[in-house]
């Protein structure tokens, strides 16, 4: 019983950290037709810029982990911003395109990132609570997973909001349904694309501080091995559809420990066959629109 | 065809084939003499990629499918060369029996493999198949890293057992036979992408793609076509898989991963989709631009530069995801859409011969 509350927890913990990067590929996608594949860079940049700076201002504090995550915000958003803004733009309409100079960015900054940091982890300094461990019904659950799990549970509803109550949240949710005619009404909705990207690139970036505390290390990898996992929660949630990326995150990630747990380590496995089910059986998703 | 390019094309091959007993240098783009094995190695590569990224142009190019999980079979071709001479076959068997028997049961598996992934993910188009490729790619890449059945080595690979090679396969000495069979492998996958090409379902494919509703209103079924295509391609590139695992006398998992994929996917747009020299001369830029650079990366003038520049500058992958994504932006088509346009327009390609 102890191990089912420790591997449901954790893999909530682990569904958060996948959450934060399967949002902003919903989103975009939902919006704009085009797949990123350089999302897991703007993950591993903000994980890595948040650590160069956290550490400076205090290595293993609260403070350190607070600026890490602010730092790894802009840091992603940033780098998103310049993506829209200089690349995917001048491509308006041809998503094979986008998709190619998206899947070239993620190859020549991952080759960066690694000629700036080196091709090996960098072990990270913790927050002493978050190196805890909390019991909850006999289980020892890490404290860290908490942190993970609040600051997903935050940026869910941010989004959510920031959808719901605002006008740009409203261009946006207007432009998933229906593009063109949101255009018609003469509304300039290439201003939703790059806000669009600013949102998916600050999730990904606090994404990259949060792996970094989950993990325990920084990597120029981190970032494109994340983004596999983040690409199947997003189809298996169901491509556009922010309730969707969020829900099957968490069922990944749980299916994901338990298959590690029981199955001898065949949790890549089973959720690479779980996208194959979802997808024949649903093409759209858990909870995608009907795709046309 | 008009028959001087066949004419073209037969001396073009047929230089290639002298190249080991001819004593040429291009300073800058090969390491050394061609008769050099470090040479012949090189070329020998080069040419097993564009073989490859050929058979992805097909996928591609022709069939108009953007499929994630090409290396799948390229995998399947050399992991499947490597198991099979290591483990199921006896050792009593003479060495050239033994590899002719492998080549033809990898043969066999990669149409098993490819049938069995294109008649799944083809159910599903757009960017939904390109997940479901990537996520058949992705199994193997973890059952093969994570040494299933403890047949395919984990991180370090299989390698080929010499007993089942003939030996003029083996060692640095036979360099120029190996760079003979990868040349046979490149003409063998060319001419048999040329003839999908212009067969009927070739045809069908590329109609296709241009307009699916069309072919099905006309009463013919793309699903079929389509799936003919991609077993096509994942057999061809097996076939590479099978050149490259001979070639380094071993694999690595790296043959599996989506970022192997990727690099295909880049050689075949620098090249430019849909032209079949384009997917070769890709794969021949990108493989010599990548060793090029790489001793470009290592030598004095990059050490002595500062950090800003020197950094960068020493990634070679660094710049050839930049210029991949140059050439996306500003120049559509690749080498071989650009060469097309410089070109005064003759008889045959104001016809749209692609």
């Amino acid at each position: 019983m102890n191990t089912v509350i420790l591997l449901l927890i954790t893999g909530v913990g682990l569904g958060a950290l996948y959450f934060l990067v399967a949002s902003g590929l919903s989103l975009i996608y939902g919006l704009m037709h085009v797949l990123n594949f350089a999302h897991g860079a703007f993950l591993t940049l903000g994980g890595l810029l948040g650590w160069e700076v956290g550490r400076r201002v205090g290595d293993g504090t609260w403070a350190g982990l607070i600026v890490s995550m602010l730092v790894g915000m802009a840091v992603g958003a940033l780098f998103a911003v310049v993506t829209e803004l200089v690349f995917i733009r001048r491509l308006y309409n041809r998503h094979i395109e986008q998709v190619l100079v998206t899947v070239g960015l993620g190859i020549a900054s991952v080759a960066l990132f690694e000629g700036i940091w080196g091709t090996d982890a960098i072990i990270t300094n913790k927050v002493p609570w978050l190196r805890g461990t909390t019991t909850v019904l006999g289980a020892r659950i890490p404290n860290h997973i908490w942190l993970l799990i609040s600051v997903a549970a935050l940026v869910l509803a941010a989004i959510v909001l920031f959808l719901r109550y605002t006008r740009y949240g409203l261009i946006i949710r207007a432009g998933v349904e229906n593009r063109t005619m949101v255009t018609a009404l003469g509304i300039d909705v290439r201003k939703s694309f790059t806000l669009v990207f600013a949102i998916g690139g600050a999730a990904a970036g606090l994404g990259g501080v949060l792996a970094s505390v989950y993990y325990g290390n920084v990597s120029a990898h981190q970032g494109q091995s994340m983004l596999i996992y983040a690409f199947i929660v997003t189809v298996i949630g169901g491509l556009g559809s922010l309730t969707g990326a969020a829900i099957a995150s968490v069922l990944v990630a749980v299916l994901q420990q338990f298959a590690n747990f029981y199955l001898g380590g065949t949790g890549d496995l089973i959720i690479v066959l779980a996208l194959a089910g979802v997808l024949l059986v649903r093409p759209s998703g858990l909870m995608g629109r009907k795709l046309s | 065809m008009s028959r001087i390019k066949i004419v073209l094309g037969a001396l073009l091959v047929l230089f290639a084939a002298l190249l080991p007993r001819l004593n040429l240098s291009i300073p800058g783009v090969l390491p050394g003499p061609t008769y050099t094995p470090g040479t012949l190695q090189i070329l020998a590569y080069a040419f097993l990629i564009a073989a490859l990224a050929l058979s992805y142009h097909l996928v591609f190019g022709v069939a108009g499918l953007l499929s994630f999980g090409h290396a799948l079979f390229f995998g399947a071709g050399a992991y499947g060369l490597a198991i099979i001479l290591r483990r199921l076959l006896p050792a009593e068997l003479p060495p050239g029996t033994g590899l002719l028997i492998a080549v033809l049961l990898t043969l066999a598996l990669s149409f098993v493999v490819a049938t069995v992934v294109g008649s799944v993910a083809l159910r599903v188009t757009g960017i939904t198949f390109a997940m479901v490729t990537l996520a058949f790619a992705q199994a193997m890449n973890v059952l093969v890293r994570r040494n299933t059945g403890g047949i395919t080595g984990g991180e370090e690979g299989v390698s080929v057992t010499s007993a089942m090679v003939p030996s003029f396969l083996i060692g640095v000495r036979n360099s120029a036979n190996l760079y003979w069979i990868a040349l046979a492998i490149l003409v063998v996958v060319y001419l048999g992408t040329l003839w999908i090409e212009r067969s009927r379902i070739g045809t069908v494919a590329a109609a296709a793609r241009e307009n699916e509703l069309r072919v099905r209103v006309l009463g013919l079924r793309p699903y079929t076509v389509r799936l003919f295509v991609f077993t096509a391609a994942g057999v061809l590139a097996a076939i590479a898989g099978m050149g490259m695992v001979l070639l380094q006398s071993g694999t690595t998992p790296r043959v599996t991963s989506a970022d192997f994929t990727l690099t295909i996917l880049v050689i075949v747009v620098l090249g430019g989709v849909g032209y079949r020299w384009g997917a070769i001369v890709g794969g021949m830029i990108y493989t010599l631009l990548d060793k090029r650079l790489s001793d470009l990366a290592s030598s004095d003038l990059i050490a002595s530069l500062p950090g800003v520049l020197r950094v960068p500058l020493s990634e070679p992958v660094f710049i050839l995801g930049m210029v991949f994504v140059l050439v996306v932006m500003f120049i559509p088509g690749g080498i071989a859409g650009l060469a097309e346009r410089i070109r005064p327009q003759t008889e045959e390609s104001a016809h749209g011969q692609r």
